[in-house]
């Protein structure tokens, strides 16, 4: 059995999506992490067992919100994204053609997106939006699967991924936090499919790194185009899915025979002892660092142990880069009160703590 | 952040409370400030929920829109949130001082002015979005809105708008500001978080502080959890009390919470500049119930091109004056600047009163001040220096080695052979100084609006308000 299976052991693999796929970038140094999501590891499942669930949830209302904003973009064979396609890309008028590739049936979408995308591509189907594609990308070995929202394919011979969201434009300005998240998971959609156009035999960069982006604009439904450049997002994505290949090393660390499984019962429900799970997930180190409370599922246990340690990485970054590298709240406090000599190449960052440390009692006393 | 601040986070994490940052406050707190808690629907832009707003902790006001997707119903509830807005700010317009300037007329200031607080940033950035689509609306014409959304609107704006000015104190973040004094043992991510900063400062952290159930999120954004389970039934069911009541459990907490960090913040003193800047926010809110009672228009979607540069200088020169004053009021800021080698403090060892420098009608008084420090000194020789206890006063750096700096003083001698009494530091006492002074480049100077050169697009169309903008959707 291969040893990420093994690691997975009896519980079902997860299924990549965009957004978990964009999150890898988010955390590059974390080796649990690469580790889980290489095996395809539920961990919100894992977080929730071990009784530390993800402080993430979806409004009803937002749900709903953004499901309504898609159906009307889309609306009668995409009739208003292609208006906005015209203006923002000069689709051409008597060229527009839609393709809903969920005509099928799901089982064959990703054979029929290659022959659809093989054929566009050959100069056929010029013009033509494709709704419902399915990519495939490997994740560490494993295929996941893509559901961009749209590929439009221009006469100019380059194909755009469209990706609709719900956030607002307002007065041409949007929640920049937002954007960043829709560009990292627009990227991967880039990403897949130039891997297709390079498996098919065709230039991979007739893929637009420009995508575009569809959202309401000010307070209304009305929709609104924009060219989004994910270029960066781009690299980013390649050079965190090229570590992950790579994965053998993390895995020499374990020790020999620790899984995370979740030893599902027969209703499905994990069975496997807490404890137990918890000392196994441990020995996978993480690198927590204060973002990973709004991307990874895992977030709470990793703070937990964090604050267990005593490690600085609790406090963020910055404070971290700050302190060069002293890992522990308690050796800092004690280079700071003098009670601990520095070790070597800590002089610096030692003298500036006692420094700090003089002046904080000077102005407090 | 500097490392003194992240000391206070490795201390704070250490003893289980959070620690003092600062030594006095660098807001000011009005006498009846109007805290405002608004709540949004999850997923809309800019559709309001609820707010909970009073001047009184024990009568807060509840307003609800029992139907987020009826207009209608979204218009009346910025109908009474104008109901109770409007009256306090205009509270304040009535008593004003004459304030003479130079190179212009004199000019009317108000005694004092109104102060929104809000829980945390995102609180801030909601306002602005309420402001933005209720303040182009009218009152007649298709679509009319009820009488006072569009000056509610602009005064959102405004006050939104001044929430980032650097040391304005017209809308503050209870979050912010509590995080400008107290250093928490958390991330600045988790600071966001009323509930978990304030258990910082008071008990210690507390878990509980994360969970929803016990302390609601402080908005606009509710809990999603909320949501599904009480909120969408209770909407489903029609019934305007059960809505009403849901989100009054959610706005309580935090309401509390909000006053408890104003309390918090009353306990400290307030710093030397603080009275100063609160004048700078007393002028602004005069320049604006100027220009509404002369009847300008709504503030425009974005700046032209010289509006926007202007804007930034100002920004850039109150963030400046703002980091210098923070630090002038304050020996633990100073302290920050002492540790880069920007400052110094220590004992006064030597001092020649009455040097002088130049000849005859030229000859000026020079006085030579030696300094005994254990700062590390970083200021070369010839630099200007300021102290915090003589603020009039400039001066110059003559030479620092082993502990020792020698400065002489080159600004507010007066004309005398002698300095005047106290105007020398005497031998012995504690003294500080620093190359951080307030003498900033002016602006740089910038073109009239209708003289914007092309490369910038020109002189920008002057704003006038549409129908389109007054009838814009809200949906």
């Amino acid at each position: 059995m291969n040893r990420l299976d093994a690691l997975r052991g009896t519980t079902p693999p997860k299924p990549h999506d965009a957004r978990a796929i964009a999150a890898l970038a988010a955390n590059p140094g974390c080796a649990r992490r690469a580790l889980m999501d290489g095996a395809g590891i539920d961990k919100g499942a894992v977080a929730h067992h071990l009784g530390f669930p993800a402080p993430f949830g979806q409004s009803p209302f937002a749900i709903t919100r953004g499901n309504a904003f898609e159906a009307l973009v889309k609306a009668d064979g995409c009739a208003e994204l292609i208006r906005m396609l015209r203006e923002l890309l000069g689709l051409p008028i008597d060229e527009v053609a839609y393709h809903d590739v969920l005509n099928v049936g799901a089982h064959l979408r990703h054979a029929h997106t290659r022959t659809l995308i093989d054929r566009a591509a050959r100069g056929e189907g010029a013009g033509t939006l494709y709704d419902h594609p399915l990519f495939a990308l490997a994740i560490a070995g494993h295929t996941a699967y893509l559901e961009p929202d749209v590929v439009a394919f221009q006469l100019g011979g380059r194909f755009h991924i469209v990706e609709i969201k719900s956030f607002a434009v307002i007065d041409g300005q949007a929640d920049p936090a937002a954007v960043a998240a829709a560009a990292r998971q627009a990227a991967v959609y880039v990403l897949a499919l130039r891997t297709l156009l390079e498996e098919l035999g065709h230039d991979p960069l007739r893929v637009a790194h420009e995508v575009v982006l569809v959202c309401p604009e000010n307070f209304a439904n009305r929709p609104v185009a924009t060219l989004v450049d994910v270029r960066r997002q781009l690299a980013v994505l390649r050079r965190q899915l090229a570590r992950m290949t790579s994965l053998d090393r993390l895995l020499d660390a374990l020790p020999e025979g620790v899984t995370f499984d979740l030893a599902p019962g027969e209703d499905g429900r994990p069975a496997r002892p807490v404890a137990e799970l918890a000392d196994a997930v441990r020995t996978a180190e993480a690198r927590y660092a204060p973002d990973c409370l709004s991307t990874c599922d895992l977030c709470f246990f990793c703070r937990d142990e964090a604050r267990q340690e005593g490690a600085s990485d609790l406090l963020g970054r910055a404070v971290r880069d700050e302190l060069g590298g002293v890992a522990s709240v308690r050796e800092a406090l004690a280079l700071a009160d003098g009670s601990r000599a520095p070790a070597e190449g800590q002089e610096e960052i030692a003298r500036l703590l006692r420094g700090a440390e003089r002046l904080r009692r000077e102005c407090l006393a | 952040m500097s490392l003194l601040t992240s000391l206070a986070r490795l201390r704070a994490i250490d003893e289980g409370i959070a620690q003092p940052i600062a030594t006095v406050r660098h807001c000011h707190l009005s006498a009846r400030p109007m805290v405002f808690i608004p709540l949004k629907l999850a997923g809309e832009a800019a559709a309001p929920l609820a707010a909970m707003l009073g001047t009184d902790p024990e009568s807060p006001r509840l307003l609800v829109v029992t139907q987020p997707r009826d207009r209608d119903l979204r218009f009346a509830w910025a109908a009474d949130l104008a109901g109770e807005l409007l009256p306090y700010v205009a509270g304040f317009t009535a008593e004003t001082e004459t304030v003479e300037r130079r190179n212009a007329d004199p000019y009317e200031r108000t005694l004092d002015a109104p102060q929104l607080i809000v829980p945390n940033r995102a609180g801030v950035a909601f306002t602005r979005l309420l402001g933005r689509s209720t303040r182009f609306r009218r009152t007649d014409g298709p679509y009319p809105v009820p009488e006072g959304v569009p000056l509610l609107g602009r005064w959102l704006t405004y006050f939104a708008e001044r929430a980032a000015y650097p040391g304005s104190s017209l809308m503050l973040a209870a979050t912010d500001e509590l995080a400008r004094h107290w250093a928490s043992g958390q991330s600045a991510l988790e600071d966001a978080n009323l509930a978990a900063l304030l258990a910082w400062i008071t008990d210690g952290p507390d878990d509980a502080a994360e969970d929803p159930l016990i302390w609601p999120p402080a908005g606009p954004a509710t809990d999603p959890g909320f949501d599904a389970e009480v909120l969408a039934p209770a909407m489903e069911s029609g019934s305007a009390e059960r809505i009403t009541e849901a989100l009054r459990t959610q706005l309580e907490p935090t309401w509390r919470l909000v006053w408890r960090a104003i309390g918090l913040l009353r306990g400290l003193e307030p710093g030397a500049s603080v009275a100063q800047r609160w004048e700078q926010d007393r002028g602004s809110f005069s320049g604006m119930v100027q220009q509404l009672a002369e009847g300008g228009p709504p503030q425009a979607r974005r700046d032209g091109a010289v509006a926007a540069a202007a804007r930034l200088a100002r920004m850039e020169r109150a963030q400046a004056a703002y980091e210098v004053q923070r630090a002038y009021d304050d020996p633990l800021v100073m302290a920050e600047y002492r540790l880069t080698g920007e400052a110094f403090a220590g004992e006064v060892v030597d001092t020649v009163p009455d040097h002088t420098e130049g000849e005859g009608r030229s000859r000026k008084l020079r006085p030579l001040v030696t300094v005994k420090t254990d700062d590390l000194v970083r200021i070369a020789p010839g630099t200007s220096l300021g102290t915090p206890q003589r603020r009039g006063q400039g001066a110059e750096l003559v030479s620092a080695s082993d502990g020792l700096v020698t400065l002489k003083i080159t600004k507010g001698m007066g004309r005398g052979k002698t300095p005047a009494p106290g105007a020398v530091p005497e031998i012995g006492e504690r003294v500080c100084y620093s190359s951080l002074t307030g003498d900033f480049q002016g602006a740089a100077a910038l073109p009239e609006p209708e003289e914007t050169p092309w490369t910038h697009g020109g002189p920008p169309e002057p704003y006038e308000p549409t129908d389109e903008d007054a009838q814009e959707e809200w949906s």
